[in-house]
């Protein structure tokens, strides 16, 4: 039998994640467990994005669809947390599906103006109905409320394994999806739209379907934010949280499955030691998109996968 | 105060608003008609202008026409020289690719913002406006004629200047040498460089022309509004929906496009809040671009 390198290659990521909690201090801890919530975010993001092709400026949207579906529920209808996740996922899905279908009538320039221009129609969405939005400050979820049965999501080793598993999930998912015979005509679609519908493939249910995978993506991302960080906050539909994802795809590698990982842990350090020194430290998101950009395309796995003839997926 | 005073008083400051609008989003629309480039750190260079206006007057004494004049010179042409060197060292590095140039100026967005906020502090600046007359308005009701209403002659001025501005760029781009090598870019970028038209040098140029105009547009807006480096993002938005109501790279479709959005903003604002002025403006911009990318008054798309 063939040994799957790429699948051990990813198992053994999930694997050395989770024996991290035993050598980290509860600080990085804390912060690991963040990253992961992010990077998932940024896995279904690259699947939009590095595997299709599609640059979206509006994925906030999604993530704050998750964040509000599992917030707003648990506040005011006092859903449990096992069913405010499910419906979190449900609402970005279902939003993901409708402005998908909207936006993919345009291309390129147009479409990332469209889903930038959805996302800001949404965030100033939930600053108007900030009676019970809470938008401009965002609203706190109890602690008692973010357990599920007798575990306690808000402590710091079971926020931890719950964010690990979220990732685990996703990371295996995104790789079942990429690897799949769907994922190729993804593939195919990013490199030369019009040679795929020649082959015979109608482009537009697969960018759908990309969308909206980003979309429960970014919806599960952002209902875990909600219940393992307890804050639930207008400012997660800001652009900011667009261009987030964005970026960790850029940095980790376009259209490599861990590259948003990578992206995402080499980010939030870069921020975090930047906040350190100057109150402008977003200054660091700009000066690494455009360095980026310019001469660094392919990404940090991008650039090694050159190098290990192509079998990283 | 009744509707209709109220209304009036609404549209003066709706027309305050459109003149600045339409001189901000007409430097979108020429860089993305003449370059193709859509410039997300458009807003950024507005606030530069605004932030370098607060400087200069503060930092000139005397009368404040005197800092205003010398902010009125100096912003636009230090905003123009920023915005042609990053188009120098970034954008054309890219070879005005679509989405990588979006990327970039969404990166050089941040890089103004935070080096604004570094240079000039996080404090909101007021600049003091060269002249400030109160200016009574009579209006009628019934037979009664009513004094309570008043404007400054500064708007008045803010709106003649920006009818100025703009006829002299129309006419440097339909009579001038320099117009003629913009437009000619514009239609075919390969075919003027085959005839010796510099086409890297026009396109610094008209990078640098539309930041000077918004910030020029922000100069003149800043003694009514205050400073600040977070500034960016309305007239960003504005600019936008304008430019893509108005037609992408249509220059005369911007030109209405700013006035009627410009003048409605400040009357709906009367009947609305201006959030949801703003949620209803974006959704009519997705849905145009999504069912009539031509934009409303839009020449055909290319």
């Amino acid at each position: 039998m063939r040994v799957d390198r790429a699948l051990i290659l990813h198992l053994a990521v999930i694997a050395l994640l989770f024996a991290m909690q035993y050598v980290m201090s509860p600080y990085h801890q804390g912060n690991l467990a963040r990253i992961m919530v992010l990077a998932t975010y940024a896995t279904g993001y690259n699947i939009l994005f590095g595997y299709t092709g599609l640059l979206s400026l509006g994925h906030a949207l999604f993530f704050a669809a998750g964040m509000y579906g599992a917030g707003m529920t648990m506040r005011y209808w006092d859903f449990p947390a096992i069913a405010a996740f499910p419906t979190g996922i449900i609402a970005a899905t279902a939003l993901a599906f409708l402005i998908g279908a909207l936006a993919l009538r345009t291309t390129g320039v147009a479409f990332m103006i469209v889903t930038l221009m959805f996302a800001q129609a949404g965030f100033l969405t939930l600053l108007y109905f900030n009676e019970y939005t809470r938008g401009d400050e965002g609203f706190v979820l109890p602690q008692a409320d973010r357990a599920i049965g007798m575990i306690d999501l808000s402590a710091d080793d079971t926020r931890f394994i719950a964010a690990w598993m979220i990732f685990s999930v996703g990371l295996l998912i995104a790789l079942a999806i990429v690897r799949s015979k769907a994922g190729r005509v993804l593939i195919a679609i990013r490199e030369n739209e019009e040679r795929t519908r020649m082959l015979g493939f109608n482009p537009f249910p697969y960018k759908l379907g990309a969308v909206v995978v980003s979309g429960a993506f970014a919806g599960a991302a952002g209902a875990a934010y909600a219940l393992l960080f307890g804050s639930v906050g207008a400012s997660f539909a800001s652009i900011q949280y667009s261009i987030e994802p964005l970026l960790f795809v850029l940095l980790g590698g376009a259209g490599v499955v861990l590259g948003p990982l990578v992206g995402s842990i080499l980010i939030f350090y870069l921020i975090d030691y930047a906040r350190e020194i100057t109150t402008a430290y977003l200054i660091v998101v700009g000066v690494a998109l455009v360095l980026l950009i310019l001469f660094a395309r392919k990404g940090v796995l991008g650039s090694i996968r050159r190098r290990t003839d192509g079998w990283l997926p | 105060m009744d509707l209709g005073p109220q209304l009036m008083l609404a549209s003066l400051d709706g027309a305050v608003g459109a003149a600045v609008l339409a001189l901000t989003a007409l430097g979108l629309s020429l860089v993305f008609g003449v370059m193709r480039v859509v410039n997300v750190a458009h807003g950024e260079f507005f606030m530069l202008g605004a932030m370098i206006a607060w400087f200069v007057a503060s930092n000139i004494g005397g009368h404040p026409a005197i800092g205003f004049v010398g902010a009125l010179i100096i912003a636009p042409l230090l905003v123009g020289a920023i915005a042609a060197s990053a188009d120098w060292l970034i954008l054309k590095r890219l070879d005005y690719e679509p989405e990588a140039t979006i990327v970039a100026t969404i990166g050089l967005l941040y890089i103004l913002q935070q080096g604004a906020l570094v240079t000039f502090g996080p404090v909101a600046q007021a600049v003091e406006a060269p002249f400030n007359h109160r200016i009574e308005i009579p209006w009628f009701e019934g037979s009664n004629v009513g004094w309570g209403l008043f404007t400054t002659s500064y708007k008045l001025f803010v709106i003649a200047a920006a009818i100025t501005i703009l006829l002299a760029v129309w006419l440097l781009l339909s009579r001038t040498k320099m117009g003629l090598v913009m437009r000619a870019t514009q239609l075919d970028r390969e075919t003027a460089q085959a005839f010796g038209i510099p086409v890297e040098k026009v396109y610094a140029l008209t990078f640098g022309f539309g930041a000077a105009l918004a910030a020029l547009s922000a100069v003149l807006i800043v003694p009514i509004q205050q400073a600040d480096y977070l500034m960016g993002g309305d007239p960003l938005l504005l600019s936008f929906i304008v430019v893509i109501i108005g037609g992408l790279g249509s220059l005369r479709g911007t030109l209405i496009a700013a006035l009627l959005i410009g003048m409605s903003d400040g009357i709906i604002s009367v009947f609305f809040t201006p959030t949801l002025a703003k949620i209803i403006a974006t959704l009519v911009v997705a849905m145009v671009l999504v069912f009539r990318p031509q934009g409303l008054f839009g020449a055909k798309a290319q």
